[in-house]
């Protein structure tokens, strides 16, 4: 039991912390801005490694570094809309769509050129895992729950309590009524960018923190974060954040031994484990768990 | 001789991209689905007609040593197959799902050929592969093997467009501009999206098979997405999407600006070559949104999904 809890629920509920993150601000612009920006994944990678130019640049540690990988991904998202999306606002979806893949092409680029293909990490120090209710608990997943945690209680502070949260809400309702009523559209566009950039920023870097930073980091993490937010239900963000929670756990147990020691899914078709979800919510309940858009 | 035999090395794989655009231009094009899965779709058809080409090897199923005649139509189909569950599934649903979809149908056949060894050969990959009219010396054998490839491509475009002018193609692109009205007239948009995307998914087996004789190799790692599947969107896009000139034209042209730019980077001493291959991604995408914001029809496209 133990050991269940140390090496798969605990691993699981952090990747599920980080999916949480990134699905939320993709599920916010797919209901908000109306497509599916497959640059996010792109966008993340950058902030992982803007944040590890940081640490290694002033010294700094990799928690201190976060707002960092923020003050690179607001930018680039912010310049991404008003580059190329806002001119493509009249388009279809599928255009805005094509037009992300090509800044996702564009950002992973940059990544490269500046920080090269090979694999790099934060370089933490070996440190001794903390014993919390006679578990053996690793000290960055508890600060990386605990991050997720916290960015979860603002982001509920933001949509619910302020006017510029209503206003996102009315638009993702209903963006003609929106726009009628006065909600400055524009505006609420750039506070969405801004808050999906930061929760994507904090997720490099927790990313980075627990595994390691490729430049691919965020594409392979772009499944799984669209797996999460139709799961929650497209265009709802607490239901992004519990689909992110429930893949990152169903990816970690699915190489559970459960009978006689061989696993339940060999770990080299991790990654499958966010497809297979993807699929089986298409199948079974494509609206999501929380009834997403149309 | 030497000059010839690479502009026929160019030429070939220029009509094999041709082949990928135009399942791109039936997918995208004509019925407005958006793949970005390519390379799923070309690597099961590539190695479909790896195995039953290569000679007998222990690392992997087979080989069959079958002749390119049977094993490319069985590449077309396996491709056909892939895309049939997985637009069943995703095609009843909103367009972007497809999309999402698709990327993970690429990356579950990426670890299928990785981790299969026994199917595959893994890492290792099929090796010895024939290449059609190598038995000709090289350079008979290699101009044959262009004008093969020319005339597949030749009967795929005359096929493409038989269908682009067929009252099928008027149905898909009556599904892609409206679906409510193509309803009302009695079309079933899940079943004609479902028909596109199977047949487009043939084509891009098919390529995929063409490349597997042209490299007379297949790994895990050969079909990279930057040259599979982005390159080909950047072709149809640039080409013009919707019309089949344009996805061959746009194939052509693309190809010859990407070959110019990697003979260019090769000029390049080492470290700086591989920044060029990095500048070069960096280019592919900003084609993509130069071309969506200047010119979204493209170079002959008879217009681009637009309002």
């Amino acid at each position: 039991m133990a050991e269940l809890i140390t090496f798969y629920l605990v691993p699981g509920l952090v990747l599920g912390a980080i999916y949480a993150m990134s699905a939320t601000g993709l599920s916010l612009v797919y209901g908000v801005i109306r497509f599916a920006n497959f640059a996010h994944g792109d966008l993340m990678g950058l902030g992982a490694y803007a944040a590890l130019a940081a640490s290694q640049g002033l010294g700094l540690s990799p928690w201190a570094s976060i707002p960092f990988a923020a003050a690179a991904t607001v930018p680039a998202a912010l310049a991404a809309d008003v580059l190329f999306y806002a001119r493509l606002r009249r388009s279809l979806p599928a255009v805005l769509l094509i037009s992300s893949f090509g800044t996702a092409l564009m950002l992973r680029a940059v990544i490269y050129l500046a920080f090269g293909p090979t694999p790099q990490t934060f370089g933490r120090a070996i440190v001794p895992p903390l014993m919390l209710w006679g578990l053996r608990i690793q000290e960055r997943h508890v600060w990386i729950i605990a991050g997720a945690a916290a960015s979860a209680a603002v982001l509920h502070l933001i949509l619910a309590r302020t006017r510029a949260g209503r206003a996102m809400r009315a638009m993702a309702d209903d963006p003609d009524l929106a726009r009628i009523t006065g909600v400055p559209t524009e505006a609420v566009i750039r506070l969405t960018w801004t808050i999906a950039a930061v929760l994507v920023a904090i997720a490099g870097v927790f990313l980075g923190l627990d595994t390691q930073l490729t430049p691919v980091m965020g594409f392979n993490v772009l499944l799984a974060s669209f797996a999460a937010a139709i799961l929650g239900g497209i265009g709802r963000p607490w239901g992004a954040a519990l689909g992110g929670l429930i893949l990152g756990l169903a990816e970690e147990c699915s190489s559970y031994p459960v009978v006689g020691g061989a696993p339940l899914l060999e770990p080299s078709y991790k990654s499958a484990v966010a497809f297979a979800v993807l699929i089986v919510t298409l199948i079974a309940r494509p609206q999501g768990l929380f009834r997403g858009m149309g | 001789m030497d000059a010839l035999l690479y502009l026929a090395t160019l030429a070939t794989l220029a009509a094999i991209y041709a082949a990928l655009a135009l399942g791109l231009n039936l997918h995208w094009g004509l019925t407005g689905l958006m793949n970005f899965g390519g390379a799923g779709f070309v690597a099961i058809g590539a190695y479909t007609a790896a195995l039953l080409t290569a000679a007998p090897s222990a690392t992997h199923v087979g080989g069959f040593a079958l002749p390119w005649w049977l094993a490319w139509p069985a590449a077309a189909l396996a491709g056909a197959l892939l895309a049939l569950p997985i637009g069943a599934v995703s095609l009843r649903l909103r367009a972007d799902y497809l999309a999402i979809a698709t990327i993970g149908i690429a990356e579950i056949v990426r670890l299928f050929a990785r981790n299969e060894d026994w199917l595959t050969g893994g890492p290792l990959g099929v090796t010895a592969i024939p290449r059609p009219f190598e038995a000709l010396g090289n350079p008979a054998g290699q101009f044959a093997f262009l004008g093969l490839v020319a005339l597949v491509v030749a009967g795929l475009y005359a096929l493409a467009e038989m269908t682009a002018r067929s009252p099928f193609g008027r149905a898909l692109r009556a599904v892609r501009d409206d679906e409510e009205a193509a309803k009302a007239v009695g079309k079933n948009p899940a079943r004609l999206r479902l028909q596109a995307f199977v047949l487009g998914a043939a084509c891009m087996g098919l390529g995929g098979a063409m490349l597997t004789a042209f490299f007379k190799f297949m790994g895990p790692d050969a079909l990279e997405p930057v040259t599979v599947t982005f390159l080909v969107w950047v072709m149809l896009i640039a080409g013009g999407s919707g019309s089949n000139a344009g996805a061959v034209l746009g194939a052509v042209a693309v190809w010859a600006v990407w070959a110019a730019t990697d003979w260019l980077a090769a000029q390049l001493p080492g470290e700086l070559a591989t920044r060029a291959a990095y500048v070069r991604l960096f280019l592919i995408g900003l084609a993509l949104q130069v071309i969506l914001l200047a010119r979204p029809q493209g170079l002959l496209g008879e217009r681009m999904a637009g309002r």
